[in-house]
């Protein structure tokens, strides 16, 4: 770790003004990822803005259409909301599944979406149930929010507050974990808003994607059957020790079939 | 409320004395000491895995903030550090002795793997270390890398050290191959097996660290260091910095959070942190990092193997042909080069009667870390080549693979296997009996179709293995009884996770009588550790530390008999001992008070030395030839996902024979972590150099798999206990036979779950991505026959 500035904001305002005023500020939500990388020095923030002290970043609000999970949510208090169950229980399981219980006890939603690891369980959960992510300055739709590895659509000084679902008829997600690090190889989840389909999957590419042609044969057809034969090219997908590119093409397929298999009950 | 009562002799489940402290935080690990004054340390690492140094600068690393100096290879030699060398005196057939490395702590010349340490900076705080290190600037001409043992042995590869151009330290062989070749020209069958041996990282829970705290007044060196014996790291440091004065050095470990073979050895970063303390007077602290810890320990196995078996019309073995290639890695270590010929060779057959045997063994040099001992020592990759070969031979020769295993099996003792091991006893089939029944075997095929009902498919695997533990044939170890009746055991073994302070207070409370809970274990010191000490390896502790316990407990004994007698006005000859308690002419006293009267010189006889304190160095009768032979069959149960290439472990059935059982509890455990390890390997853990560029690809936890809990299932474990008749305790070493019976029942299972799909051959570790290849393969070769 090298020397830097920590701060604990008791408002938003000033976290993101000290966040955007800062050489190279970062702004510190659960800190799953970003204090490994300060540990072994591969990222170096001359200040960290930590958002622990501000009111009203958590808390799980279920609307008649929605589910809005505040940014400081810890993953383990959405895996065992009774609310979050009920209205999507797919999304109450998916935050189940993330790391080890300490990650679970520390790791909050907004971190794990601000992040956009090309492997996190989260994204897919966003993009897959259509949802909204709300900041200190906008609301921005899951479409135009994962924008490629490490990146998305937050700017400077942009803060995550809340994530807003959609409550859907039926969803599921099923991930295939990397046998080291446990997190997606691929994970794909499904959701079905009345006759439209959402499919997103994870850990595939540079960041999560949805499956069109997918969403499409289930819109004709809601049965794994539908999904079964449909493949994707390995040109642009992630190839690594633990999965060739061959591989995680397969894998999408096979994911997204028992992701639906699944929903459809 | 039903009171918990335990009875604390030998054989009985006494719950270790050790947990309670470790598990409320209060053991002493490294890291937990901090010395009014130390100072810290941080170590430059090689970014190259082959590299020609041309000049370290290291000029504004000296100007950096707290930096009290920055040393360099060059600094080692000026001031006349030795070099480490290993001790192996292994000769190739023609008499050429093995190849040794002279390895000064901080390389001049080059650096032969990415991680090698290279410079060290010591600061006043260990951020200004690891700041300055970063100062350093590392001038080198980097040179082509050779990671594999088989790409180190081919044409126009890169070699690491220039005396030695075909990169091979050894090729020992036990003899020419005419023998061999002469019993396969007349075989019915010959069965050939090509098997790679997955490298492994140890990983330690405590990372690699030391302190090196140097007495200015005394010129006195104290080194705290995870360590399995410090005899060994006394020596080495006395020999490189103290021209061999070993009272000038003391090594002191409480804790030590793992040792595994890897915290056996002296590494270079150990001496070159005791050289900085002692260049600075000063108490130096160096705590490596996970990362460090993954690149620079010593790792496990790394072999490619090419076997075969000749067997006649009967299914008889006529002979074994062995050649493997060990990756021993960039250095020759303490035992790298010689663990599959001493380690594994020992039992290089497995449980089977090999009549004729021709093995050849390369240890190639490449730019990654050096491989040395990792639990069980060459010992699984003996056990795991003969179990896949025999797996493959019952099904070329149409033989069941049980009744294979049956008809070749060791029946008669002591049997003198090819490599000159005397294997005094054994039951091979009794013990694959009871895994079968333990298992139900014979209910495996309903189990298999509710699988295949499920989209699934079930194998069952099995492995017979034969263990050679011991290592070193001496140990000291000193009973020591106070003169409130409470008991010292001063140990030359290290206990560092085994339980040796339950074990041998069973000895010493079955043995004299005394109460288990007056019964303390002192150990870890130098300073205190008796002469002779030599540490814990080698599955060796209770054979060796527990024997000679068992004789100091005697003389003891027997000079109570002498202090009791005087007591109880006896002749000496008369008195009696029995369960704590010294009798003569209708009198008794306890050995407490025998105690008590020893450091009385009043109520001693004349003549008679006060105390009841004995040394005891016991070496063993036969030397290295004469260990004990643990040995065992497990039986393994899995579900293939075919779909995905997933493996999940269902079912484990360990029959092990370690001999007397001193604590079952205990050796349940070491069966277990033996077997975890052993699946580890088999299933997920997997260590990758980047075949170009030499570096590391799975240093750190998110691309090394470690097993994890959910890995595994419920492991049965039963003993069919046959005493070793190699030691009066009658135990053979129980440490690292779950390793070796393991790797080959997991993928023997997998295999059969495949078997259906006409996968005929798996390397581990059985990655789903590998699986699914494997799969996608046999597919593949079916469609197009």
């Amino acid at each position: 770790m090298y020397e830097f500035n920590y701060h604990r904001p008791k408002t938003l305002d000033e976290a993101s003004r000290t966040t955007k005023e800062a050489e190279d500020g970062q702004v510190l939500a659960g800190g799953m990822t970003m204090i490994p990388s300060m540990k072994l020095r591969l990222a170096s923030p001359s200040d960290l803005v930590d958002l622990a002290d501000i009111d009203g970043l958590k808390g799980i609000t279920i609307g008649p259409d929605t589910v809005t999970i505040g940014a400081m949510t810890r993953h383990h208090d959405v895996h065992t909301s009774p609310d979050v169950q009920k209205a999507i229980p797919a999304l109450a399981a998916l935050a189940g599944g993330i790391g080890d219980p300490s990650v679970r006890h520390r790791g909050t939603i907004g971190g794990s979406v601000a992040n956009s690891d090309p492997a996190a369980d989260y994204p897919a959960a966003v993009l897959g149930l259509d949802a909204t992510v709300e900041t200190n300055t906008r609301k921005i739709a899951a479409d135009d929010f994962f924008t490629g590895l490490f990146e998305t659509a937050l700017e400077s000084g942009e803060i995550i507050t809340a994530v807003h679902f959609k409550i859907p008829d039926a969803a599921a997600y099923m991930k295939f974990p990397q046998p080291a690090s446990g997190f997606a190889m691929v994970g794909a989840f499904v959701a079905k808003f009345g006759g439209e389909f959402r499919l997103a999957v994870t850990g595939a590419k540079d960041c999560v994607f949805r499956m069109t042609e997918m969403e499409q044969a289930l819109a004709a057809n809601f049965s794994a059957d539908a999904v079964a034969e449909i493949t994707i090219a390995e040109d642009d997908l992630l190839a690594d020790i633990h999965c060739g590119a061959d591989y995680r093409a397969h894998l999408v397929t096979v994911m997204a079939k028992r992701a639906v298999a699944l929903a459809a009950g | 409320m039903e009171a918990f009562t335990e009875k604390f002799g030998i054989g009985q489940p006494v719950r270790r004395k050790e947990d309670q402290r470790l598990l409320i935080g209060g053991g002493v690990y490294t890291d937990d000491i901090n010395i009014e004054g130390q100072v810290h340390l941080a170590f430059l690492r090689a970014p190259y895995a082959h590299a020609r140094i041309n000049h370290i600068d290291t000029t504004a690393a000296a100007q950096a903030p707290g930096v009290l100096a920055v040393f360099t290879g060059r600094d080692l030699e000026k001031d006349g550090v030795g070099r480490v060398e290993s001790n192996i005196n292994l000769k190739q057939l023609d008499g050429t002795p093995i190849f040794k490395t002279q390895r000064l702590a901080l390389p001049t010349d080059k650096v032969r793997f990415a991680g090698e340490p290279v410079a060290m900076v010591v600061a006043e705080t260990a951020f200004q270390a690891a700041d300055a290190v970063e100062l350093i600037i590392f001038d080198a001409d980097q040179l082509p890398a050779v990671v594999t043992a088989r790409a180190a042995g081919a044409q126009g590869a890169a070699v690491l050290h220039d005396e030695l151009p075909d990169n091979c330290a050894l090729h020992w062989q036990n003899d020419t191959p005419d023998a061999y070749d002469a019993v396969a020209a007349k075989a019915h069958k010959i069965v050939s097996i090509a098997l790679t041996n997955n490298r492994v990282v140890p990983v330690p829970m405590e990372p690699k660290c030391c302190i090196a705290e140097m007495n200015p007044g005394t010129g006195r060196l104290t080194i705290y260091a995870p360590f399995q014996g410090g005899r060994r790291v006394q020596g080495a440091v006395a020999d490189l910095l103290f021209d061999g004065e070993r009272d000038k050095v003391r090594h002191v470990s409480d804790n030590t959070g793992g040792g595994f073979g890897t915290r056996s050895k002296i590494y270079p970063e150990i001496i070159a942190v005791c050289y900085a303390a002692k260049s600075l007077g000063r108490t130096v602290k160096w705590l490596g990092d996970r990362s460090e810890t993954f690149v620079s320990d010593l790792h496990g196995r790394d072999q490619v193997n090419s076997a075969q078996l000749a067997f006649d019309a009967d299914g008889k073995i006529l002979g074994y042909r062995l050649e493997t290639l060990v990756n021993i890695g960039a250095w020759v270590t303490e035992n790298g080069a010689r663990l599959a010929i001493d380690g594994g060779g020992r039992i290089v057959g497995g449980a089977y009667d090999i009549p004729v045997l021709y093995y050849s063994c390369r240890n190639m040099m490449t730019n990654t870390v050096s491989t040395d001992t990792y639990r069980g020592a060459g010992r699984p990759e003996a056990n795991y080549i003969v179990e896949r070969l025999m797996e493959k031979a019952a099904h070329e020769l149409g033989i069941d693979p049980q009744e294979l295993r049956r008809r070749n099996f060791i029946k008669t003792f002591p049997y003198t296997t090819q490599m000159g091991m005397k294997v005094d006893c054994g039951d091979f089939a009794a013990c694959m009996d009871m895994a079968l029944a333990n298992s139900d075997w014979a209910g495996f095929g309903p189990r298999a179709a509710r699988s295949q009902a499920g989209g699934k498919l079930r194998g069952i695997g099995l492995a017979s293995f034969l263990e050679g533990a011991g290592g070193r044939p001496e140990e000291t170890m000193r009973v020591q009884i106070q003169e409130d009746g409470s008991v010292n055991i001063i140990c030359g073994t290290f206990s560092h996770g085994q339980g040796h302070g339950t074990v041998y207070s069973q000895i010493v409370s079955e043995k004299m009588g005394v109460p288990f809970t007056a019964i303390d274990l002192i150990q870890g010191d130098t300073d205190t550790a008796p002469a002779g000490a030599s540490g814990t390896y080698g599955s060796r502790s209770s054979q060796m530390g527990g024997v000679a316990i068992i004789r100091a407990c005697d003389i003891i004994i027997e000079k109570g008999k002498v202090i009791a007698s005087h007591l109880l006005q006896a002749d000496t000859a008369e008195v009696t001992f029995e369960a704590g308690t010294f009798s003569a002419r209708g009198g008794s006293v306890t050995m407490a008070e025998v105690a008590k009267a020893a450091h009385d010189t009043r109520r001693l006889p004349d003549g008679l030395q006060p105390g009841l304190d004995e040394t005891y160095h016991y070496t063993r009768d036969g030397g290295r030839d004469d260990q004990s032979f643990p040995n065992g069959c497990h039986i393994c149960e899995v579900e293939v996902d075919p779909e995905t290439g997933a493996v999940e472990m269902l079912a484990y059935s360990a029959a092990d024979d370690c001999g007397t059982v001193l604590n079952p509890l205990i050796v349940h455990g070491q069966v277990h972590g033996g077997v975890a390890q052993g699946i580890g390997q088999a299933l997920c853990e997997h260590t990758v150099y980047d075949e170009e560029t030499g570096q590391l690809l799975t240093g750190s936890f998110m691309d090394y798999g470690m097993p994890r809990a959910h890995h595994l299932s419920h492991m049965a474990a039963e003993f069919n206990p046959i005493p070793s008749t190699n030691n009066e305790l009658g135990v053979k070493g129980a440490g690292e036979a779950g390793c070796c019976g393991a790797p080959p029942a997991f993928v023997n299972a997998v295999l059969d779950a495949l078997s259906s799909l006409g996968v005929k051959h798996l390397d581990m570790p059985l990655t789903p991505n590998n699986i699914w290849r494997a799969i996608h393969q046999a597919k593949a070769e079916g469609e197009t026959h």
